[in-house]
């Protein structure tokens, strides 16, 4: 009854052909964005800005970009951390070498490297599929670290090879408090959410999806493989290299190559595969789950414990949070393998027949 | 997302209530972002252990600094850069109302914190690691290298090896194999430096983390015959090395490593193989320091200890934590003597006090560290205060001491600093304060 499209008619393809049909959906996303940009930026603090709010937008990107490449093309990737690092090191270098160029634009460019860099490894895709695919993308993990690490160029011959992001001023303005950086983010991450909530239902996401379900068939009807593989692989990287770009700029603000480390690709792989493959909202509620459910858990069981009277030192705490965390993962997965978003589908519908379910 | 939102943020609102309460009587907050799991883990506990034994030492001894207890709180963030900023923003709030200085005990994690400390008014030290060039403090007010840098280690390690040939390198050669990270760079310009004034041949050897593979870089090594190899190794990588080299038959005497790459975490796994081998260290082993076998006596004494293995306590890294600990609270006793005596300081307090240590050997004595580590005196333009380090040989079941204090050459590495330091300034747009009018 709640979420029910009973009595909303199409009358043109306009409305049949919009982002979200369903008027619910309408609402909803834009009571999320009007709570995001104006209620959250007044009453959160800084821990949240800096510590929850702005990695959870910049990982849900990544998230984002490697659903699009796996999710929707089929393309299993093991190297979203590499396609980071290159836009944070592409956007560093394009702020530092070309006088007085737009943080955005160097946020555009950093991302069109990393899509040049990203078409570049994806070029094994058009002869290898699945697992042996993850290995090939394995090597783009490598070979763009060591790449970062080998030559003192891409970090200004700093002695350390550990870059430091430059200041970000948007027309003279400078975002450097934790609540400008968060508005910031949220800006660009919701304009690419978008833009991928629209792409995917376009006719290049289709053709992903053809590809994606079964590559043969998709070229018996006439889809060209290479230019949709590629091109899938430069969507993807673009979103990860402009949430690389906004993690060195706008929350770590100083990044060497190891931190972008095959653990933090993984990182991201689990957020679509606990959130839900193949879906938008997925990659936010992954990244949601895989970064905010530890700080959870270091918050809260010290402060049961302190409850209950138990002597936790901070490393038993730490090894519980690793253990409930992995159990939690367990879990999820046995009940629903197709990731949180599908519990929100699976909810969305209870909704619909509320309160007379069959 | 938001069913996860509402249960942190009332943990975090009632851990803030209860900081509050806490913080009001007189009590010296310490924020300590340590690591006790995770791939560091067993140095983190070393070390960790150390510095909260010598807080709750002072507090048992003393009763606090002056009457004012030492409080700290932990977080965890097993070496991870994104978990260390999430802790320091935890305890941030905390540590806006009084805060010793932080260790994060990561180069990674310092650099992550460095702008973020400035803004917040919160001293960072960085004993011996992290960002180098913040020995300048006239750009990095807030930072610490403390004691020394790696820069200087080098040069302090390349000046032992001139008095062992009798002050001539001339036509030697010297092999310098690193960790091919941030880590193992930073030396190599005042490698390149030293290698420059003393006309000895100096070849780079990097190896790939983690560098549990070494064979062709010490075949390269045999073929080069080099007098010595400085070895700038880190985890797994000192053992393989050691052993690598007693493979192909290269005096371990003859190689010199970083203070990464000296404690017992490094050599007793090497075995045999690590007999002879010598490395830099800022802080001496052992519990032959009258302040570790009193904190033995004192903490562990009531069973107040902090490490859960008490066989660790004079191990390098314990002593190292202490070391730390030590050169905290006399930060803090410091900053007392001028903003004063029995009251909480505030981190900009503290950062004052960082700029004008004097710990003078008299004063080690004093609080039973002699010889513990080497006298400090900072000031605005040099937040190392020392840049010495000893030198020490692993005998095959400890490490002894092989040589006094020796100072690296400052009038060689600081230029370096200072030009680095500039370089950041600039491109972050700080304005450097003028040292001649700090006091």
């Amino acid at each position: 009854m709640i979420y029910r499209e009973a009595g909303q008619f199409k009358t043109s393809y306009a409305a049949d052909q919009q982002l979200f049909p369903i008027r619910q959906d309408r609402i909803s996303v834009l009571i999320l964005l009007v709570v995001a940009f104006l209620v959250i930026p007044g009453v959160a603090g800084e821990y949240w800005f800096s510590a929850i709010l702005i990695p959870f937008l910049i990982f849900a990107l990544a998230a984002l970009g490697l659903n699009i490449l796996t999710g929707y093309a089929g393309q299993l990737s093991l190297g979203s951390a590499a396609f980071m690092a290159v836009g944070a090191y592409a956007a560093y270098n394009f702020q530092l070498r070309i006088e007085g160029i737009p943080i955005l634009i160097s946020f555009v460019c950093a991302g069109l490297t990393a899509a040049g860099v990203g078409i570049l490894f994806g070029l094994p895709s058009l002869w290898i599929k699945g697992f042996y695919l993850a290995v090939a993308t394995l090597a783009a993990q490598f070979f763009i670290v060591w790449c970062l690490t080998k030559f003192p160029w891409f970090s200004n011959y700093s002695s350390s090879g550990v870059i430091s992001a430059q200041k970000v001023v948007i027309f003279g303005h400078e975002f450097a408090s934790p609540r400008e950086k968060y508005l910031l983010v949220l800006t660009l991450v919701a304009v690419m959410a978008l833009a991928a909530k629209n792409m995917v239902r376009s006719s290049t996401g289709r053709t992903w999806m053809a590809v994606r379900d079964m590559d043969v068939a998709a070229e018996v009807i006439g889809i060209r493989l290479m230019p949709t593989k590629l091109l899938a692989f430069a969507v993807s990287s673009f979103y990860c290299g402009v949430a690389g770009a906004l993690y060195a700029f706008c929350y770590l603000g100083s990044v060497e190559p190891d931190g972008f480390s095959l653990d933090m690709s993984f990182r991201v792989l689990f957020m679509i595969i606990i959130g839900g493959v193949g879906s938008i909202l997925g990659s936010f509620l992954g990244a949601a789950f895989i970064l905010l459910l530890p700080i959870f858990l270091d918050i809260a069981l010290p402060w049961a414990a302190g409850l209950l009277g138990l002597p936790f030192s901070s490393a038993t705490v730490s090894h519980i949070q690793i253990l409930v965390f992995g159990a939690l993962i367990m879990f999820f997965l046995i009940v629903e393998p197709h990731g949180l978003a599908r519990l929100w589908q699976i909810g969305k519908e209870k909704l619909r027949l509320w309160p007379f379910p069959h | 997302m938001f069913a996860y939102r509402k249960p942190a943020l009332a943990a975090a609102v009632s851990l803030a209530l209860f900081a509050q309460v806490a913080v009001a009587a007189e009590e010296q907050f310490f924020p300590i972002t340590s690591y006790r799991v995770g791939p560091y883990g067993a140095n983190g506990q070393a070390f960790f252990g150390g510095f909260v034994d010598y807080l709750n030492y002072v507090n048992l001894k003393e009763g606090g600094v002056n009457g004012v207890k030492l409080v700290w709180e932990e977080c965890e963030t097993e070496y991870n850069n994104a978990k260390g900023i999430e802790c320091y923003e935890r305890m941030k709030d905390k540590a806006k109302v009084s805060s010793g200085p932080i260790h994060p005990m990561s180069t990674g994690i310092s650099y992550a914190l460095i702008d973020k400390i400035a803004a917040d008014k919160i001293p960072m030290a960085m004993v011996g690691y992290g960002r180098t060039d913040a020995v300048d403090g006239s750009v990095f007010p807030y930072a610490f290298p403390l004691v020394t840098t790696y820069q200087m280690q080098a040069s302090a390690i390349i000046r032992f090896i001139k008095e062992k040939e009798k002050g001539n390198l001339e036509g030697k050669k010297i092999v310098f194999l690193y960790h091919d990270s941030a880590y193992g760079k930073e030396p190599i310009v005042a490698l390149q430096e030293e290698a420059k004034l003393n006309k000895f041949a100096l070849t780079l050897v990097p190896v790939a983390h983690p560098g549990n593979e070494q064979g062709a870089q010490w075949l390269q090594i045999r073929q080069e015959k080099p007098d010595y190899v400085v070895f700038w190794g880190w985890g797994v990588m000192n053992q393989t090395a050691l052993k690598a080299a007693q493979k192909v038959g290269f005096s371990r005497d003859r190689i010199i490593g970083s203070w990464w790459a000296g404690s017992e975490e490094d050599t007793v796994p090497a075995g045999d193989a690590a007999k002879g081998y010598m490395s830099a260290t800022w802080n001496v082993a052992g519990k032959t320091v009258p302040l570790i076998a009193d904190i033995e006596k004192v903490v562990y004494g009531p069973g107040k200890g902090n490490l859960q293995d008490p066989s660790k306590i004079g191990t390098i890294l314990y002593n190292r934590g202490v070391s730390a600990a030590v050169l905290s609270v006399e930060a803090i006793r410091k900053a007392q003597e001028k903003y004063g005596k029995g009251k909480a300081m505030t981190g900009e307090q503290v950062r004052w006090a960082m700029e004008n240590l004097d710990i003078s050997n008299a004063r080690l004595k004093q609080i039973g560290a002699t010889d513990l580590l080497p006298e400090i005196k900072t000031s605005c333009d040099n937040h190392e205060g020392s840049g010495k380090v000893k030198i020490q040989q692993w005998d095959g079941t400890r490490w002894v001491p092989v040589s006094g204090w020796i100072e690296g050459n400052k009038g060689l590495i600081h230029p370096l600093f200072k030009a680095s330091a500039q370089q950041y300034a600039k491109e972050k747009g700080i304005t450097p304060r003028d040292c001649t009018k700090e006091g």
